[in-house]
């Protein structure tokens, strides 16, 4: 079962979610963190890390020797990654896309394949849990590919949770799709009901079941309660405003180990989500 | 000579756009410019009165055409995106726009039209002109409608003679933070004192250094976490960047929020206010 926890707008208290939720269940889960731009959830369950990778993606290289400048591969790249004039021919690796278009298209058999990194993956466990998460090398761009390598560490026999970007944009949709359920989590502020609605629309272009949590839930006003009721989205759970939880979360630890009465509350959060999708209500 | 300053984080949640409002309310011939096109939130506290919508055409998608098409596989084979099913079908979140089974089809029986990803806006604020987006839900291409909200924000910089772009730039370090810091005359990176922060603010950090920006730095909500402020505000200086100062933990930040004001409106005078005013004056005596 793979449940991916999201939210539109950053900050809200995914990882946290993710984490203490991972934790709690213990034995048969693993933790993907895709917010590879900016991967948290290792600061909070601090895993063992025992492998790690480089993940590449291919990028052309021109043979000069070989290539006799007739512009194909500069005409079929919608990217802009390649340039040619007169007798000069440019490849700017950080536009492109991997789509593959240039190797077919070219002629003389000029264009090489070679490696851009995207990123790394470090892989481990964190007490039960199996860890991995992706790291975007700083200067890269594209994120969507490193988090799908990452999601394919995905092991079925598992409970899989994701821990997912913000925004609602590609990257997003790469650590959603697929997924048996997402878990929204999102603060009762104009901001926060902004991009949950936003996010809300991602999950329904997808047509994967949903909930939320609440964090912060007594530092706002009643709107966001409000829209979930209108949209029949079901609040699993509601984190108030504690001193004590942002101060263990500054200092990465988790809820449940400074306050161990919420060990039973994320319990419950499981319970809920997985009588909803057995149940096969979207929301 | 005009200047854009650029809001970032590398985490979310921190204060960005919140602190962005604020210095809108405290700058004077200013372009405001919202650059988190994927979760928009500046125009909830500055109420844009929009004089003009565009549509943002980011791309092309790909369309088989039933009729035309022959099954005969080259399009599946060739697609690196796997967005093609067996039975023909484009599937469009998955499908890159990069045309390599429209150039292909020895049908051509694939259409390429141009694909409208979003829209963005001209507006009017009670503290300036904005230039603001939307990017589609679950679309592509995010860097470039980032770039081009920055271009229409200095052009309209440069016809109203205006010398300073304020932009709020978008969480991460990925390719919308790219767009939204290249050639900028500076960051400001709003962290806070938790691990989380504290990482991430390493990341942003980086990638403004990378790509030659000068960087500052200040903390949000400091005193959640004394020992991390201290530790963003040392890393800050090994990385030569500046330190404008903290700003405390204040709920008038969601106060202001739910009124849809910057706090600079609705708590002027409290100590938080003046925290927000003394790192302002510390940027634009820079510039």
């Amino acid at each position: 079962m793979i449940i991916s926890v999201a939210s539109g707008k950053g900050g809200t208290g995914k990882t946290t979610v993710a984490t203490n939720l991972a934790y709690t269940l213990g034995t048969g889960v693993q933790v993907l963190d895709c917010d590879v731009e900016e991967p948290n959830a290792h600061l909070f369950l601090k895993p063992n890390i025992e492998q790690n990778e480089s993940v590449y993606t291919i990028v052309p290289e021109i043979h000069k020797y070989r290539c006799s400048f007739c512009r194909k591969c500069a005409e079929i790249c919608r990217f802009r990654a390649i340039a040619v004039m007169n007798e000069v021919i440019l490849t700017f690796p950080e536009l492109c896309h991997s789509c593959g278009g240039c190797f077919a298209v070219c002629p003389e058999n000029a264009v090489a394949e070679k490696g851009r990194e995207l990123g790394m993956i470090e892989k481990g466990r964190a007490g039960d849990l199996d860890f991995v998460h992706g790291r975007l090398r700083v200067g890269e761009a594209m994120s969507p590919p490193l988090i799908k390598r990452v999601r394919s560490y995905t092991r079925e026999e598992l409970i899989t949770i994701i821990d997912a970007p913000p925004g609602t944009s590609c990257p997003v949709i790469a650590a959603m799709k697929g997924a048996d359920y997402v878990l929204m989590v999102t603060e009762p502020t104009p901001f926060g009901l902004n991009d949950l609605k936003l996010a809300v629309e991602a999950v329904k272009l997808l047509n994967i079941p949903c909930g939320l949590v609440i964090n912060r839930s007594d530092m706002g006003d009643r709107r966001v309660t409000d829209y979930a009721e209108q949209e029949n989205i079901a609040v699993l759970m509601e984190i108030p405003f504690e001193r004590r939880i942002a101060e263990a979360y500054s200092k990465g630890r988790l809820i449940v180990e400074v306050l161990p009465g919420w060990k039973e509350k994320f319990l419950e959060l499981y319970r809920c989500i997985e009588k909803q999708i057995n149940s096969g209500n979207l929301r | 000579m005009m200047n854009e300053l650029v809001i970032v984080s590398g985490k979310g949640g921190t204060g960005k756009t919140s602190i962005t409002a604020a210095f809108a309310a405290l700058a004077t011939n200013m372009v405001l410019c919202d650059a988190d096109v994927d979760a928009a939130d500046l125009h909830l506290l500055m109420a844009p009165d929009t004089r003009q919508h565009h549509s943002f055409e980011g791309g092309w998608i790909a369309v088989i055409n039933e009729d035309r098409c022959t099954e005969c596989g080259t399009c599946r084979e060739m697609c690196r995106f796997n967005a093609i099913n067996a039975s023909y079908v484009i599937n469009n979140i998955d499908c890159e726009g990069c045309g390599v089974c429209v150039d292909f089809c020895p049908e051509g029986a694939i259409d390429f039209p141009v694909k409208t990803c979003g829209e963005w806006y001209l507006s009017d604020t009670r503290f300036g002109p904005m230039v603001h987006a939307r990017l589609g839900i679950a679309e592509e291409n995010s860097g470039r409608l980032v770039t081009l909200v920055r271009q229409e924000a200095k052009i309209l910089a440069e016809e109203k003679n205006l010398d300073l772009i304020i932009t709020d730039g978008p969480p991460g370090v990925g390719c919308p933070v790219i767009a939204s810091i290249g050639g900028a005359a500076g960051v400001v990176i709003v962290a806070e004192p938790t691990v989380s922060g504290l990482h991430d603010m390493k990341r942003v950090a980086q990638l403004a250094g990378h790509f030659k920006v000068p960087a500052m730095v200040c903390v949000n909500k400091y005193n959640l976490n004394s020992d991390q402020t201290e530790a963003i505000e040392k890393i800050a200086q090994e990385m030569n960047i500046t330190n404008l100062g903290r700003i405390p933990f204040d709920p008038v930040f969601t106060g202001s929020m739910i009124q849809g004001k910057t706090i600079v409106e609705h708590a002027n005078g409290s100590d938080t206010v003046i925290a927000v005013k003394d790192i302002w004056e510390k940027i634009i005596n820079r510039y």
